[in-house]
């Protein structure tokens, strides 16, 4: 944690060397296009497109059958979205089957692409998808199994602790690299493993923003092109003020939270069988909330212990608004 | 023991000796049947056993021992062989179904029985020992053809390795000469030699036996391996698997019957193919408890173990330890918890031991979540003796003696030597090598006692051979279970009890965090602590390696099992080159 908090970090010297802290902030503001602080008009389009992101995912699983592949249940996916309103990619949807869901063995980043894997009576999945659509963007994941499976049921229910455990120990401004210990540590107390530390970079999460690039909708290596520029900005320019857009245990993630939205994805394992969940985190100066509580994993918490939760953040009208940026999106796609 | 002997006349007028041990009055009959080339003698020292409780019935299969040898080989059909033992049960139980029990041929014929109609309703249960039916070889063999996979294809190969026999008995002329020459002599040898089989145990009409009997395979194999029928039955069956066994494959005899047996227990058993000669103590208690439980009394906790789960069957092909019960010490986290979930995954039944009991029940929870039909949990301090005899005996009252114990509890001390305290060394052999020793002798005892072998597994650490300044006293007592492991390991060889020794490396568990420095101060502690988690976080090594090597020491019985790089270069540096380890021994490598 020596770098940990401050604007200019280790990785600041160069900054410190040019001048200060207003002219590094400058600069910053244009390489990023991230906002202090979003507008309630873009966190209402950030929630449309997620609401979209879960609705193709519950869409989809709905319609995995036995023998079914990775790669046909990927290319539902990408349908689904395309015909109700994505327009760009952050990543291409993803889906893991059985042992997959914990990336067994994965070595290579190639890994994480749709297989030829049928799924089976009983099976575990996870569908990951990033859809983007007028620029905002959405990246979620949803664990199901076909049939039921007991130990995914049983991880998904403990996926509870975390999200409350996240949001807690962000409020508190813990530095990014201590709250993943802290999950580390829950996910010992649970006897899971940490599967995130599989993605690349260990990302217990990353930043999400509006692309507003211009340039081709090209795909490469999964990734949306525009996205890919997004990021590589991001990652710039965040290093200049010692911040990093990707959520690791490193201690380039040894700074409070950076305000802004994050792609939360806790994806834990037991043996065979994995589960997670993904979804928007707002960090704002001096508090944090769930972009979004009427997701598919919170329901099914709700439904099961009806008086013990209540929203984390109130959203007076949010179906509506929802309702109404979703048929925006409808509209403009 | 009386040995009661009487003929009866088949329908086709081969007169049968059938011998009888204890009361006829006895509420339960046992039937046995006797396999190839044996008679009725094969059974002898298990129904002496059984007679103290039950009335037991063995007779001599035609062509063998004091029954009489048709020459046609169309007389020894599986058929024949049905109205065989209908004719021996109308005499010895004409009321009450009888308990039958078979072994090689005479469970394969058992099997045409049990499978059939004809005398379905004269039969309780079966317990079937190295002699699979043979129709539902032929399926499984089938089955495993339709969907081919390397480890389908691999368990027929195998299988089709130890059935090379089979094609040799239908030779013309070779296998009776042979048996009329030098297999007189040779063959008590040979089962002497390769079973354990006592000397004497053959019948005096031996070679003669082995020639008639050649008639069952010519009769029988090839027509039921190559048209085999769709047999199921609802009789309840009980299949012991040596797991030795040079004819019968376990992998086969274990699932071929599992499609069509509505109530089975599977038995592993470590044994060769003639365990009712060499394994008849284990073997009749097996008998009398599944008898017991078939009439109605509670099952067992091992019977109970053993019986195959309706909703396990698609799980049979990978529960590689089912039936088993595995005890974990320490298993309330890390490497412990890792442990107790693979044997879980691999179908045993676990029982978790931790200090804390929250940690171990969640252990046990998620066991039984991935499919370990019974668990239980205990808080036990390894290092009290009082708490562990304790431990022992209820472990042994709820669950039955275990077949693998994995002592793994251990606590991690650093620090220079002249600051370790006296207190520090018991707290640290205390644990580490005192729960050890606990743990083996108590555990170890229950094994020997019920001589059915067993698998003891400790884990030590690579610092049993790695000397270091700063870990004196882990180092120590580490080196102790290394050695406690090897003495052991020569002691319980002969009552088939493996012990092995698993040497980890630098594993991201909580030790790391949990590791007391001595001679330092409480906030060094705490940097030290952070420091030691940073470097196994980047070493990232999950405890589930560990797991897998304490899974593939049971498996092959290996002695010492270093786990991850280090563990390995620095076991070969202690012998190769031991100046080197000294040299590194006295840097400080606490990371500071």
């Amino acid at each position: 944690m020596t770098d940990g908090g401050t604007s200019c970090g280790s990785a600041g010297k160069l900054a410190d060397d040019i001048c200060c802290a207003d002219l590094t902030q400058q600069y910053v503001d244009t390489m990023s296009n991230k906002q202090p602080a979003w507008a309630p008009e873009d966190l209402d389009r950030f929630r449309a497109v997620q609401q979209l992101a879960y609705r193709c995912a519950e869409a989809v699983a709905a319609t995995l059958e036995p023998g079914v592949t990775e790669k046909q249940a990927a290319q539902r996916m990408r349908h689904w979205l395309m015909e109700n309103g994505a327009d760009d990619w952050f990543h291409v949807p993803f889906a893991w089957f059985g042992d997959r869901t914990t990336f067994h063995r994965f070595r290579t980043p190639l890994q994480f692409f749709p297989t030829d894997r049928r799924l089976e009576e009983g099976m575990p999945f996870i569908l990951d998808c990033a859809p983007v659509a007028d620029g905002y963007t959405a990246d979620i994941g949803y664990a199901g199994s076909l049939g039921g499976n007991a130990v995914q049921a049983q991880i998904l229910d403990d996926l509870q602790e975390y999200r409350a455990l996240i949001l807690a120990e962000v409020r508190e401004r813990k530095p990014l690299n201590a709250i993943y210990r802290s999950v580390d540590a829950l996910i010992a107390k649970h006897g899971y493993d940490n599967r995130h530390r599989v993605y690349p970079g260990r990302v217990l999460a990353h930043q999400v923003t509006r692309l507003k690039v211009r340039g081709p909708r090209a795909i490469v290596a999964g990734f949306g092109v525009r996205s890919l520029q997004t990021l590589g900005r991001e990652l710039v320019a965040e290093r200049i003020v010692g911040r990093s857009p990707l959520w690791a245990d490193g201690k380039s993630s040894g700074h409070a939270p950076t305000p802004g939205l994050w792609a939360v994805e806790p994806h834990l394992g037991l043996r065979q069988v994995g589960a997670k969940f993904e979804e928007l985190l707002v960090v704002t100066e001096d508090d944090a909330y769930w972009l979004d509580d009427d997701l598919p994993h919170v329901r099914a918490w709700t439904a099961k212990a009806p008086a013990a939760t209540t929203p984390e953040h109130p959203t007076a009208d949010r179906a509506d608004a929802v309702s109404d940026a979703v048929t925006e999106e409808e509209s403009a796609a | 023991m009386k040995e009661l002997q009487s003929y009866v006349t088949a329908p086709d007028g081969v007169r049968l000796a059938v011998f009888e041990w204890g009361e006829r009055s006895a509420a339960t009959t046992v039937v046995l049947v006797h396999g190839y080339p044996d008679t009725h003698a094969v059974w002898r020292p298990i129904a002496e056993q059984l007679a103290e409780r039950h009335h037991v019935v063995a007779y001599d299969v035609r062509g063998a021992g004091h029954s009489d040898a048709p020459r046609a080989v169309r007389c020894y059909t599986l058929a024949t062989l049905e109205a065989d033992l209908g004719a021996v049960l109308r005499q010895v139980s004409p009321d009450r179904p009888v308990h039958l029990v078979g072994h090689d041929w005479g469970s394969i014929q058992s099997w045409e029985s049990v499978t059939g109609t004809a005398l379905a309703d004269r039969i309780a249960s079966f317990t079937s020992i190295s002699g699979p039916c043979l129709d539902h070889v032929g399926q499984w063999f089938r089955s495993r053809l339709r969907r081919p996979n390397p480890r389908a294809l691999g368990q027929l190969a195998w299988q089709g390795v130890h059935s090379w026999y089979i094609g040799y008995f239908h030779l013309p002329l070779l296998p009776p000469l042979l048996w009329r020459t030098a297999m007189v002599r040779a063959w008590p040898a040979l089962l002497h030699a390769v079973e354990g089989v006592p000397h004497g145990s053959g019948a005096p009409t031996f070679p003669t036996d082995a020639v008639r009997g050649l008639a069952l395979y010519r009769a029988n194999m090839i027509p039921r391996l190559a048209r085999p029928r769709r047999r199921p039955t609802d009789i309840p069956v009980q299949v012991v698997l040596p797991q030795k066994d040079l004819y019968v494959t376990p992998a086969m005899a274990g699932q071929a019957p599992q499609p069509f047996v509505g109530r089975l227990w599977r038995r592993p058993l470590r044994a060769g193919h003639w365990a009712p000669l060499t394994h008849e103590t284990v073997l009749a208690g097996w008998i009398d408890e599944f008898v017991a439980h078939i009439e109605g009394a509670p099952a067992a906790p091992d019977l109970d173990r053993a019986q195959v789960r309706p909703d396990a069957a698609d799980r049979g092909e990978t529960a590689e330890y089912a039936g088993r019960l595995v005890v974990v010490t320490g298993a309330g986290s890390g490497i412990g918890r890792a442990t107790a979930l693979a044997f879980a995954d691999a179908g045993a039944s676990v029982v978790a031991a931790d200090l804390n009991p929250e940690s171990a029940a969640r252990t046990a929870q998620l066991a039984s979540l991935l499919g370990a039909p019974r668990t239980g949990w205990y808080a036990v301090d390894v290092s009290d003796p009082a708490a562990m005899e304790e431990f022992a005996k209820a472990v042994r009252a709820e669950h039955g003696a275990p077949d693998v114990v994995v002592n793994n509890a251990g606590i991690g001390l650093g620090g220079a030597f002249l600051d370790t305290a006296t207190s520090d060394w018991d707290a640290v052999l205390g644990v580490n090598l005192m729960g050890v020793v606990h743990g083996c002798r108590l555990f170890g005892a229950m094994m020997k006692e019920r001589g059915q072998g067993g698998h003891i597994v400790n884990i030590a650490s690579a610092a049993a051979y790695l000397p270091s300044r700063t870990l004196s006293a882990y180092a120590t007592s580490k080196a102790a279970v290394l050695m406690l492991t090897e003495c052991l390991r020569a002691e319980l060889a002969d009552q088939g009890i493996g012990v092995s020794a698993v040497c980890p490396g630098f594993v991201n568990t909580a030790i790391a965090k949990a590791t007391r420095y001595v001679g330092v101060s409480a906030g060094e502690q705490e940097q030290l602590r952070g420091k030691a988690d940073r470097l196994y976080r980047l070493r990232n090594l999950p405890p589930e390696r560990v797991a897998d090597a304490v899974l593939r020491a049971v498996r092959e019985n290996r002695p010492v099992v270093p786990v991850a790089a280090e563990a390995r270069i620095g076991r070969a540096l202690s012998r190769l080159s031991p100046g080197t380890l000294r040299f590194v021994a006295r840097r400080d490598l606490t990371p500071r």
